[in-house]
């Protein structure tokens, strides 16, 4: 199989996959961040506690994320049939891939949310904030570099997931490896359907661990940001802002030195 | 600026009042049994507290962990529900705004934002920016994005930050993080500041600032502050009244004057440590409380002119404020208690506190029996 022949297969390919779990992404996200937030409200000691509820959502999650996708996929089908009209295509892949992943990413939120502390929690309770006040200005943006952590690890996983979807003639990089790598013994083309999917998912591991860094980084004084600090405008000098006024460091070694003068 | 403050604002009008506060934790979060029956896990942490703040006082509340401090300070706002009791702020019965459901309802949130609360950890929110963080309670209170900025910076300048409105928590140091925290707590115009263990958390100097900032937004300001600690110090250097909680009971409160006057006040005993004892066999160690209206002539060498005596200080805390002297004092009479009934009788009639230590107490503190309290507040 010559490069030329390769090209379209490979960039159709590419397409699929990144429609498939672009938006079986987006679903899990809308989807399954409510669903973590609410795992975590009607828990013990949450805000909307209401413990049968929580049994039911974490049971329904549990459930779901035991399933094997391949299972999901066939166990789905009439379902998606309700939703997308057919069984076959990408469109059809997006129905179990994304419902596949809304309890993945649910449980990866209440993980997250959990994380955060009860103090501010409480500290917005106790300005009169209202539940929803709490999660929207505390729980969700307090959260966000681990959710948006949790949000990297679901793509990359419904990449994974995404591999079967050929099975329902959706194609995608993972289609083209089992059809020409596996089944017709084109190992070429399945070592660069390997490559590209390794180079993306570098990728997109990459720039979700930068978002989330450089969210949490902020305003933290850490060495990292020292580093850079000689570029910027010069920071103010945290003692002559400090209210305790601690004194300069400079100054006990003088009065020691003073002393053995003396 | 330590012992009775000079220009306390407080008034007579009562602005908390909790009454029969009781709190009973569940562990396991069971519930099971009649009500007045207590099953052996059960934990009482508030039992029956009454607690009485004038309007424009510093009240602390003291006590070692685990005797209810927190507890109590969370019943105020109702952060946490009490068992039983009422807890009344401002002339509004809380307990009866809250309803029986466990979710705060629209009235209590309102009632809510009229009372600030600082925390012992600061609680600001990592992703806002100082000014944000302020900001916070103005957007519940549904303030347009204009007059939040002007509220936040103003309140950021009163507590002396408002050149770090951009920064976020994490650029800032311990001291400033909490008067953030106090700022926040002052953007609903709140007629009380509830403070949980404020300084805990806090170098002694800084917690020095932050209690003269509490002590200035208190006069300026009016506001009515109730503070929990377990650092004698504190109460101390800022506090009108007091209280000592010990396993969920309030067992000692009024005013420092009213304190220093009760005979035997562990609370005034440790507040005014006095030490030392008899440089002899024939000697009559006296401890005199200074409090009220009376000490504010020299007594001690009128003492000594009118009986011709020797007096020796063996220990003394004083402070003078606002001409007055307030705190105790340990002397030492020559002669045995015997020799010496007419001088002591004349301090009492200075209307002084007059202790006469017995001879077999000659332990070289006021009371072991207080020595945990003794102790924080001797240092």
């Amino acid at each position: 199989m010559t490069w030329s022949e390769m090209r379209p297969l490979l960039s159709q390919a590419s397409w699929d996959t990144l429609y498939m779990v672009g938006w079986s992404t987006v679903i899990a996200v809308v989807v399954g961040l409510p669903l973590g937030v609410l795992l975590v409200l009607t828990d013990r000691g949450g805000l909307l506690r209401n413990l049968l509820a929580n049994k039911v959502i974490g049971q329904v999650v549990n459930v779901a994320r035991s399933m094997p996708f391949i299972i999901l996929m066939v166990a789905l089908m009439s379902f998606t049939r309700w939703v997308t009209g057919t069984t076959i295509g990408r469109e059809a892949a997006i129905v179990p891939l994304a419902i596949g992943a809304i309890p993945f990413y649910a449980r990866l939120v209440e993980m997250s949310v959990r994380e955060v502390d009860g103090g501010l929690v409480e500290a917005v309770q106790s300005m009169g904030g209202s539940t929803w006040k709490t999660v929207r200005s505390v729980l969700v943006p307090e959260a966000l570099p681990s959710l948006i952590s949790g949000a990297t690890t679901t793509v990359i996983a419904l990449i994974g997931y995404s591999a079967m979807a050929g099975t329902v003639g959706a194609g995608g990089l993972g289609d083209i490896a089992i059809r020409y790598g596996y089944q017709r013994f084109e190992s070429g083309i399945m070592w660069i359907t390997v490559a590209i999917l390794a180079v993306v998912i570098s990728l997109l591991q990459f720039a979700g661990d930068f978002a989330a860094r450089s969210l949490h980084r902020r305003g933290a004084g850490s060495g990292r940001l020292l580093l850079f600090r000689p570029l910027g405008r010069p920071r103010t000098v945290p003692a002559a802002a400090g209210p305790a006024g601690v004194p300069a460091p400079a100054e006990a070694p003088a009065v020691t030195d003073a002393v053995h003068k003396g | 600026m330590p012992g009775t403050p000079a220009h306390s604002t407080a008034t007579e009008t009562h602005v908390i009042t909790t009454s029969g506060l009781t709190k009973v934790y569940h562990p396991h979060g069971s519930r099971g049994g009649a009500p007045g029956t207590r099953t052996p896990q059960e934990i009482v942490a508030l039992d029956g507290v009454d607690l009485h703040v004038r309007e424009g006082e510093v009240y602390g509340v003291i006590g070692q962990s685990g005797a209810g401090k927190s507890s109590l300070i969370r019943c105020v706002n109702l952060l946490e529900r009490p068992t039983s009791g009422t807890v009344t702020v401002d002339g509004r019965d809380l307990t009866a705004l809250a309803g029986r459901g466990a979710r705060a309802g629209r009235e209590l949130r309102r009632a809510r934002s009229r009372i600030g609360m600082v925390f012992q950890h600061f609680n600001l929110l990592s992703s806002r920016t100082v000014q944000a963080n302020v900001e916070l309670p103005l957007e519940i209170l549904g303030l347009s994005g204009k007059e939040r900025s002007r509220k936040a910076l103003e309140l950021l300048d009163l507590v002396g930050l408002g050149d770090r409105a951009k920064a976020y928590p994490a650029q800032l140091s311990g001291g400033q993080k909490q008067r953030v925290g106090i700022a926040r707590a002052l953007a609903g115009d709140p007629k009380v500041l509830l403070s949980d263990e404020a300084t805990s958390a806090l170098d002694p100097d800084t917690t020095r600032s932050i209690l003269r900032l509490l002590r200035d937004l208190n006069q300026q300001l009016g506001l009515t502050v109730l503070l929990i600690t377990h650092e004698m110090d504190v109460v101390k250097s800022v506090c009108d009244s007091a209280a000592l909680m010990e396993r969920g009971r309030i067992v000692e409160s009024g005013t420092v004057s009213e304190l220093l006057a009760t005979p035997g006040s562990r609370l005034a005993g440790a507040l005014f440590p006095v030490g030392g004892r008899a440089t002899g066999e024939d000697r009559t160690v006296v401890d005199v409380t200074f409090h009220g209206d009376a000490a504010t002539r020299p007594v001690i060498s009128e003492l000594a002119r009118t009986y011709n005596i020797d007096i020796s200080i063996l220990g003394a805390a004083m402070d003078t404020v606002a001409g007055r002297q307030v705190g105790r004092m340990r002397i030492e009479l020559p002669g045995r208690y015997e020799d010496n009934v007419v001088p002591v009788g004349f301090l009492r009639e200075q209307g002084l506190g007059v202790d006469v230590v017995g001879v077999a107490d000659d332990a070289p503190a006021a009371g072991a029996q207080t020595s945990p309290l003794v102790k924080e507040g001797a240092k």
